[in-house]
């Protein structure tokens, strides 16, 4: 098997590949890359992301037919992608990083600004965070309700049709944390981050 | 509900471990490598490593231990100690460090905080102000603690926060090494002004102190070197502490 991490430009990612590699140990093989002949014979599609939204979307855009890659792949033939922080912010139809930026669409909703209640809550909101699994998920199995994820942004997702939602966590408000609709899953937080909890929600995807 | 952390430092020079007390009088420790996997796994929040004497040696060395640490830590490291220019910051975060924090640059550039925050985002961009106080405010000292600027802590801090650093790491100079506590003043100070989180650092000498720096200090972060590295505690032992004081910690 094939999980391909879409290396598109977006900061650093090398926290993201060595957690996949570390569980991936031999039994799977982790491409880092954004050639899109591999990304569309892949399996599994890992898409990253840091620092603001628009600069992420610019990132893609930048290099010629990736996001018509992504878009089959997850769109056309419903395999499986796994957004994690500014990778999961894209799955929305807009973002207001910076200034409002069209995303991919992928899941309906928006990215904005976490309401910090007049400096009441710092932002970014940064650190360990318990999660509220709200639905079943496939990266959630083996996660025991209430476990620490690492966090760090300042923007949250809010989609449309709430019964995509796959956990909440509880900072100035309740924030998405994590998204599945069908192929599509999203972390908020950084499982590659996250000690040996993340890793078990990397190893989750891995063996869907 | 987000929980305050707690951040093991580790004073890394020649790529070995060392502590010093006020910054001078160094003592060999160990393999920062293996250090960093026992803080992890005895459930660190996150790792800092700080190259002390980076601005005068030549620094490569570091690069080898973010690698190899990141490849064993699957927690937030932070990377700090001579870091000059977007360049710099870059090689760091490809070698696997989560956040970079800059001090001597900061003050002397501040365009690389601008320019790194946009480049790489916020969240990686750590300022690591050292301040000693002087009358009835903090002034700031570069170069790890040999120079002092006559630049106002506090204002600095709030500068900072404008030009898009994601956290602040406060270290007090009166403190750092004393284990008296920390400078709890500058703390809650610099913490009420900023909307960004503060990490509060040095002077730590019991697990007390620790919960000072959070509840009276208001840091979202406690960093402290010598309590956890000659093993006059464990990480265990701080956060059941904390939590027995009511403070939220990852347990």
């Amino acid at each position: 098997m094939n999980v391909t991490i879409v290396d598109y430009n977006s900061g650093n990612i090398s926290s993201v590949i060595n957690s996949f590699k570390e569980v991936a140990k031999d039994k799977v093989n982790i491409e880092v890359t954004s050639d899109l002949n591999k990304i569309k014979s892949s399996d599994k599609v890992v898409l990253p992301g840091q620092g603001s939204f628009k600069s992420c979307i610019d990132a893609l855009n930048n290099i010629g037919g990736l996001v018509d890659t992504l878009n089959d792949f997850v769109i056309s033939n419903k395999k499986p992608l796994l957004g994690i922080c500014v990778g999961l912010q894209m799955f929305a139809d807009v973002g207001f990083e910076e200034t409002e930026t069209k995303g991919l669409g992928w899941i309906s909703g928006k990215v904005s600004k976490i309401d910090n209640q007049d400096g009441k809550y710092k932002l970014p909101h940064i650190g360990w965070n318990q999660i509220n699994i709200v639905k079943d998920s496939k990266i959630f199995k083996g996660i025991e309700i209430n476990s620490h994820m690492y966090f760090v942004h300042s923007y949250e997702f809010i989609p449309e049709d709430k019964a995509v939602i796959s956990a909440t966590t509880d900072y100035s408000s309740n924030i998405v944390c994590s998204v599945e609709k069908e192929n599509i899953f999203g972390t908020q937080f950084h499982p590659e981050k996250s000690d040996k909890t993340g890793l078990k929600i990397i190893d989750n995807f891995i063996s869907l | 509900m987000l929980k305050n952390r707690i951040i093991p430092c580790l004073d890394v020079k020649n790529g070995r471990v060392v502590k010093g007390i006020n910054f001078v009088d160094l003592k060999d420790a160990g393999d920062p490598v293996e250090q960093a996997k026992i803080y992890s796994d005895g459930g660190a929040d996150e790792i800092c490593f700080l190259d002390i004497t980076a601005s005068n040696e030549n620094r490569d060395t570091i690069y080898d231990v973010v690698e190899k640490t990141s490849k064993k830590c699957f927690v937030p490291l932070t990377v700090g100690g001579g870091v000059r220019s977007v360049e710099d910051i870059n090689k760091l975060l490809n070698c696997g460090a989560d956040k970079v924090s800059i001090n001597t640059a900061a003050v002397q550039n501040p365009e690389v905080v601008e320019q790194s925050s946009k480049k790489f985002g916020s969240q990686c961009i750590v300022v690591a102000i050292d301040a000693k106080k002087n009358g009835d405010k903090w002034e700031i000292f570069t170069h790890g603690g040999r120079n002092n600027t006559r630049i106002d802590a506090t204002e600095f801090a709030k500068k900072m926060e404008d030009s898009g650093a994601g956290e602040l790491l406060v270290t007090s100079m009166d403190r750092d090494g004393t284990q008296v506590g920390y400078d709890i003043e500058l703390m809650s100070k610099i913490s009420s002004m900023v909307n960004i989180p503060v990490i509060a650092s040095g002077g730590v000498g019991n697990l007390d102190h620790l919960v000072d720096g959070i509840k009276l200090g208001n840091a979202s972060a406690v960093l402290a070197a010598s309590i956890f590295h000659y093993g006059k505690h464990s990480l265990k032992e701080a956060k059941e502490y904390l939590d027995s004081k009511g403070i939220p910690v990852r347990i």
